[in-house]
């Protein structure tokens, strides 16, 4: 059960390949009316039905919040995950027939800001394509730092330098190019946001660096959906449910409940929303957190996990759900 | 200290060493000894990035306890009036990483974080400490017009001559208590006047 969300019921109005990696899809309502109002940072839950396995997986909406039309999501292919970017990529086609979720933020913009500073990593480009929509419109004061691995995957880069010119700045690992984080952070003029998207060592590298430079932690904002990982199959016991499951290699725990019959509360399925967060009664064994809610105090006391991004290895595990 | 009645009531803390290269101190009167408590527990050089803004007060103590932690600016004032431009110009120029600590009475306190607010300053991530005394500032909900160091309750608006119930009702943007006449109905009805905010 997604909490608070609605389903949409759309068609696939659009598929384009982007670069080697990425590709581009079109979703309109198939009832022909506007899509509901989203602002930018939003993400969309896409559901995958592929033969017998259902997957739901969250995608940054990137286009403009102005246009409700049409939303439009980018997916990068990832040949070693679990298998949704590659069913996005294969089996996804023009006039297909999907079903995603109302759109959710939990990335929004601070509007109170005086100024909006984002940086981005590799795909972690999307949110912002939707967020620099939004402000462009409005007069906003922005300035995106987008560092990508080769100028050919700088996914969105042409276009945005084309729409807001030196608002953009880019940097190219294969150019040897890497942000003076540290003099980016220092020169920002009081009321400043950052906003942060992209790969885990960079948003954890940011984040420290800007609470070591004095930054207060209600100023930086970041984005990172965590795919659930896959790993060693393990049984679960469901307390209140009264059922023993098991849950396979490519399954997250989440799935694995919801397979079962149980329908706990969801909404970004990658770790940042905190909606799923289960208790834990007893375990034998040892936790493997993925997710970007829980505090490391959490993480430790063994009270506690995300079952959408998080696994387990060893002998029990019963859970209050 | 005050405690916690409604929502909107502020709650202060106790003023504790941030991260970051540059730190703005203003405070008044006995919110000097908020901020040499702190001292005790910052690192080595904390001070060196450090700026004081202090307004002593009539009886003029604690200076020379704040200009021995050497901050690298102190600064004296007679009022918050007279501070107001130079805090104006501090924060118009700072960046990002900038921490800001506010030590004293509740209209110091209050009035220092409206401007910061202005500036882009989250109140959330403003240090403050209450010390000395409990006089608020106060917003009479019927004139508007504001009176300084109320310490009774009820207390006479200074500009309309209502007299008004002190709630613990506070403004952010204003940065005062709402002050609502206590005997709208029956004007002869008057009650006994007590120092509530000493």
């Amino acid at each position: 059960m997604s909490t608070g969300t609605t389903k949409l019921d759309v068609v696939v109005s659009d598929v384009v390949p982007v670069n080697e990696l990425v590709t581009r899809f079109h979703f309109r309502r198939r009832d022909g009316e506007l899509l509901p109002t989203f602002s930018g940072g939003a993400h969309v839950v896409v559901e995958m039905r592929d033969g017998d396995r259902t997957r739901l997986n969250p995608y940054s909406l990137m286009g403009s919040p102005l246009d409700t039309r049409e939303y439009t999501i980018s997916v990068r292919r990832d040949d070693v995950g679990r298998g949704g970017s590659l069913f996005m990529h294969r089996s996804v086609k023009p006039g297909l027939e999907m079903v995603i979720s109302y759109p959710v933020n939990l990335f929004s913009l601070d509007l109170r800001a005086k100024k909006h500073l984002m940086l981005a990593g590799g795909i972690g480009i999307t949110p912002f394509m939707a967020q620099t929509a939004q402000l462009a419109g409005e007069g906003g004061n922005f300035e995106l730092h987008y560092t990508c691995r080769t100028a050919s995957l700088g996914t969105y880069a042409d276009v945005l330098r084309e729409r807001y010119d030196r608002r953009i700045r880019l940097y190219h690992d294969d150019r040897d190019e890497r942000i003076d984080l540290d003099r980016l952070l220092s020169t920002q003029p009081l009321g400043t946001h950052l906003y942060v998207c992209g790969p885990a060592g960079m948003i954890n590298w940011v984040r420290d660096r800007a609470a070591a430079l004095g930054w207060p932690s209600e100023a930086v904002h970041f984005e990172h959906f965590a795919a659930p990982q896959p790993g060693l199959p393990f049984d679960v016991t469901l307390a209140i449910s009264g059922k023993t499951i098991r849950v396979d290699e490519q399954q997250s725990l989440l799935e694995a409940i919801e397979a079962a019959g149980v329908d706990p509360p969801y909404l970004c399925r990658g770790g940042v929303c905190g909606q799923c967060e289960t208790n834990v009664i007893s375990y034998d064994g040892k936790f493997i957190h993925n997710d970007h809610w829980l505090s490391e105090e959490d993480h430790r006391s063994g009270c506690k996990i995300m079952p959408c991004v998080s696994r387990f290895e060893g002998r029990s595990l019963v859970l209050e759900r | 200290m005050a405690a916690k009645s409604i929502i909107s009531r502020p709650v202060y803390g106790t003023l504790s060493p941030q991260p970051g290269k540059h730190h703005l101190f203003i405070a008044d009167a006995e919110g000097a000894l908020a901020i040499s408590d702190m001292a005790a527990k910052a690192p080595a050089g904390f001070f060196d990035g450090a700026e004081i803004d202090f307004i002593p007060g009539p009886d003029n103590k604690h200076v020379a306890a704040l200009e021995a932690l050497r901050p690298a600016q102190f600064h004296q004032a007679p009022s918050f009036a007279s501070l107001l431009p130079r805090l104006k110009q501090t924060l118009g120029n700072a960046h990002m990483g900038l921490r800001l600590y506010l030590a004293g009475t509740e209209g110091l306190i209050g009035q220092a974080m409206q401007v910061a607010l202005e500036a882009g300053i989250d109140h959330t991530s403003m240090q403050t400490e209450h010390r000395g005394s409990l006089a608020r500032r106060m917003q009479c909900v019927h004139c508007k017009g504001i009176t300084e160091n109320v310490t009774t309750q009820p207390s006479t608006c200074s500009h309309c001559g209502l007299l008004l119930l002190v709630r613990d009702h506070y403004s952010r943007r204003l940065a005062a208590f709402q002050g609502v006449c206590i005997n709208a109905e029956d004007r002869s009805e008057i009650p006994p006047m007590e120092e509530a905010f000493p």
